[in-house]
């Protein structure tokens, strides 16, 4: 399997010369032409079937996961309006049928039975939370619905799931942690203490990270797991060793505002540095009061969350199109603070969908086994409106997405982007190989 | 079956029959649906023998079905049994828990019973955390299609699964209406009225309690096992508080102390959910609204009320 992976790398660097990113650019310039030609597009369904597509959301509307629901929901409503004004998918409307699972495993499969057997959805896509799409995953295998994943989790590419769940649009743990290591080695340090919630994604991170930062030369002087029901950290600090140079942490759930302060009050600006996944902040604005410590930190960010100099113009149109201020928040309230370091996962698995169905020529649920092989197929996803947040590369063997990761640093109580890393740094061996499975 | 009046053998064999007949007629949804059902109201059935008929209110159930549930995934997936061992190492797994729960938490009573039950579910949901290697913690795991083969019936097929979801029901359903009837029935029912008075006229109180909590357990671990075969997941949100209450309001809802409520409770409560989540995302607030006029107007429940006022009868 490695070397598929030596092939994969090769093929990423030939794919991505000149010609074939002026062949993109082309291509980008074409889906630009027509997103600004709604009228032509609208009269172009109508030489085709007026049936919708209809692409099940699976919503984290209440449960722990509302937070990133919310902006989930907006990206989502965002993408199918810019694809619906660019003329739809095969000449049809895309119609998004959104359901709630209240973050909850067992709802979960319940909507994807509903997407399959009462909305006659085409398609399923959209779960965030890894219990949800692990308890969802079977049934949508069984369905045979494919199942278009925004999720981050291993859980895809580990081989757990099954041929009809993809993650094309987001990065997993496993690349993402791997891909931090050389920064974090080089620059803040190479003796790191780890704080993370004590639960499958905290240990993702404790023991991806662990090999990877092992690998550079450093080491892992403590792990610190925190009880998913903990509401006070203080406690936890007082482990972290004296001579910890660097200190990783990251946390999800209601508790991260607090967990975050609790820290400033702790090192009350000295201790080591602080490196952090912006999962402990997403959706809290960084100039929050008490959280002035985290000046000169570093976080990993899926997508800068604020506005940065160098935007390219595809970047500023996808946070023109979903309502972006320059801070991350949205433009009707800048109180509401994005999640838009995963989010943008939306976006670009729904353009991913839209590839894998025209390619596949599709026209609806007996063409589901084909989408599956369509999307297998794509390998080198360019950097555009489609795929604002950079450049990727799918493997079509384990299903997963591998692309750029960025680092930013708190400056003035804002996140400004220091580094992004090479998609190569994200690879591992393949652990599965879905195109086995019968469809 | 001796002691269970005729009627009442009519009403719950007919529910069965009804059951078996609506998989013919019912679209693939709804079909899917009630298989779900089936399994949870299995569940609730089990949940309603310790707080419906003896009167013991459990905080802390989810603990049974998540040992089950557990017992029958971890089984499968490192040791290698089949689904039906499986399912036999699910049910052994819940009945200990239960034993060993009941043995400490009948020392208490009321109040502090509910607590320890609640205490104990919290302490097993942080130990599948805990036990993240093995468990893959709150994430879970998907039990492989290929495990989920019983006597080479694939438990993933709609029609297989909801067969095997109404063997387990009808199963449960029959053996709660052999005990209601029997001796040990009205003992637990004797408990629930009015417990000194039982100990009085001679009872050992303690001894049916201890039964009672074991098969709940035990029924409610079966339905745990029989949810991750069928459905192909084991995750540790099934043992998180929210699976200890749904029981209580299914059983609520549907009439405490009798057979059918639990079913129509969790009936009422899935469709309750599943079409007012396509209306608002307030669908809590309708469920609570729900349970509320329920509470004002019938406080024993659906099945309490008819029961109460027409079917005198009814187990």
């Amino acid at each position: 399997m490695q070397g598929d992976w030596t092939m994969k790398r090769k093929s990423l660097n030939g794919a991505l010369t000149r010609r074939n990113v002026l062949k993109g650019a082309g291509a980008l310039g074409a889906a630009g032409a027509a997103t600004a030609l709604p009228g032509v597009a609208r009269m172009a369904w109508a030489a085709g079937s007026d049936q919708p597509i209809r692409i099940g959301f699976q919503v984290h509307r209440t449960g722990i996961g509302a937070t990133y629901g919310r902006w989930y929901e907006r990206v989502t409503n965002a993408a199918t309006r810019v694809i619906n004004e660019a003329g739809g998918i095969n000449g049809r409307p895309v119609e998004i049928v959104a359901e709630d699972d209240g973050t909850d495993p067992k709802r979960g499969a319940e909507v994807v039975e509903k997407f399959a057997n009462q909305h006659e959805c085409d398609i399923a896509y959209g779960t965030l939370f890894s219990h949800v799409v692990i308890g969802s995953a079977p049934r949508a295998g069984e369905l045979k619905i494919p199942y278009f994943v925004v999720s981050e989790g291993h859980h895809v590419a580990s081989g757990m799931l099954n041929r009809y769940t993809l993650q094309p649009g987001i990065t997993d743990v496993k690349s993402q942690v791997q891909a931090m290591a050389p920064f974090v080695a080089e620059n803040l340090g190479r003796k790191v203490t780890m704080i993370f919630p004590d639960f499958a994604f905290g240990h993702n991170h404790r023991d991806f990270f662990s090999e990877a930062i092992t690998a550079q030369g450093g080491e892992v002087l403590e792990k610190i797991a925190i009880p998913p029901t903990e509401t006070s950290f203080t406690k936890y600090f007082a482990r972290i060793p004296r001579d910890t140079e660097v200190l990783y942490h990251v946390m999800v759930g209601p508790s991260v505002l607090t967990f975050v302060k609790e820290m400033g009050e702790f090192f009350g600006g000295a201790g080591p540095a602080l490196f952090g996944f912006i999962d402990s902040l997403e959706g809290v604005d960084i100039a929050t009061p008490g959280l002035e410590f985290l000046e000169g930190s570093y976080f990993w960010e899926g997508m800068p969350r604020y506005a940065q100099p160098d935007d390219p113009d595809y970047v500023k149109y996808y946070r023109e199109q979903v309502g972006l201020d320059d801070n991350g928040a949205s433009v009707d309230d800048p109180k509401d603070v994005s999640t838009n370091a995963h989010m943008f996962a939306c976006w670009e698995t729904l353009f991913t969908i839209k590839k894998g169905m025209e390619d596949a020529g599709y026209r609806g649920p007996q063409d589901r086994a084909a989408l599956i092989e369509a999307v297998e197929a794509i390998d080198i996803m360019l950097p555009g409106r489609e795929h604002p947040q950079g450049a990727k590369v799918f493997n079509g063997r384990t299903h997963q997405v591998f692309g750029e990761q960025y680092i930013s640093r708190v400056k003035k109580g804002r996140l400004e982007v220091q580094h992004h890393t090479a998609i190569e740094e994200g690879f591992y061996p393949d652990e599965v190989d879905y195109t086995k499975q019968p469809l | 079956m001796r002691g269970a009046p005729v009627k009442s053998l009519a009403l719950h064999l007919g529910l069965i029959a009804l059951l078996f007949a609506l998989q013919f007629v019912l679209p693939a949804y709804h079909h899917g649906n009630l298989a779900r059902i089936m399994v949870m109201a299995a569940y609730a059935m089990g949940y309603n023998l310790m707080f419906g008929y003896t009167g013991l209110l459990s905080l802390g159930h989810a603990m049974f079905f998540a040992a089950g549930m557990y017992g029958m995934g971890l089984s499968v997936q490192y040791l290698g049994l089949s689904a039906g061992s499986g399912f036999l190492a699910g049910v052994a797994a819940a009945f200990a828990l239960s034993l060993g729960v009941a043995l400490l938490a009948l020392r208490t009573s009321g109040v502090a019973f509910m607590i320890v039950t609640l205490m104990f579910a919290q302490a097993l949901y942080l130990a599948i955390l805990h036990f993240a290697p093995w468990t893959r913690g709150d994430e879970g795991f998907v039990i492989p299609r290929a495990a989920r083969v019983f006597l080479g019936l694939d438990l993933a097929d709609p029609t297989i699964r909801y067969g095997a979801a109404l063997t387990l029901f009808a199963l449960v359903m029959l053996a709660m209406l052999c005990l209601v009837h029997a001796r040990e029935g009205r003992v637990l029912v004797a408990i629930r009225e009015n417990e000194p008075r039982a100990e009085m006229l001679g009872y050992d109180t303690w001894r049916h309690k201890l039964f009672a909590v074991t098969a709940s357990g035990t029924i409610s671990g079966a339905a745990g096992a029989a949810y991750g075969l069928l459905f192909g997941y084991v995750g540790a949100a099934f043992a998180q508080v929210p699976y200890s209450i749904f029981p209580l309001l299914w059983v609520l809802l549907g009439g405490a102390g009798t057979l059918i409520g639990p079913f129509i409770g969790t009936l009422f409560m899935f469709y309750l959910i599943d079409i007012a989540s396509g209306m608002t995302d307030a669908y809590m607030l309708a469920v609570g609204v729900a349970l509320l006029l329920l509470t004002l107007f019938a406080p024993r429940g659906i099945m309490g009320v008819i029961r109460e006022r027409w079917v005198r009868w009814l187990p």
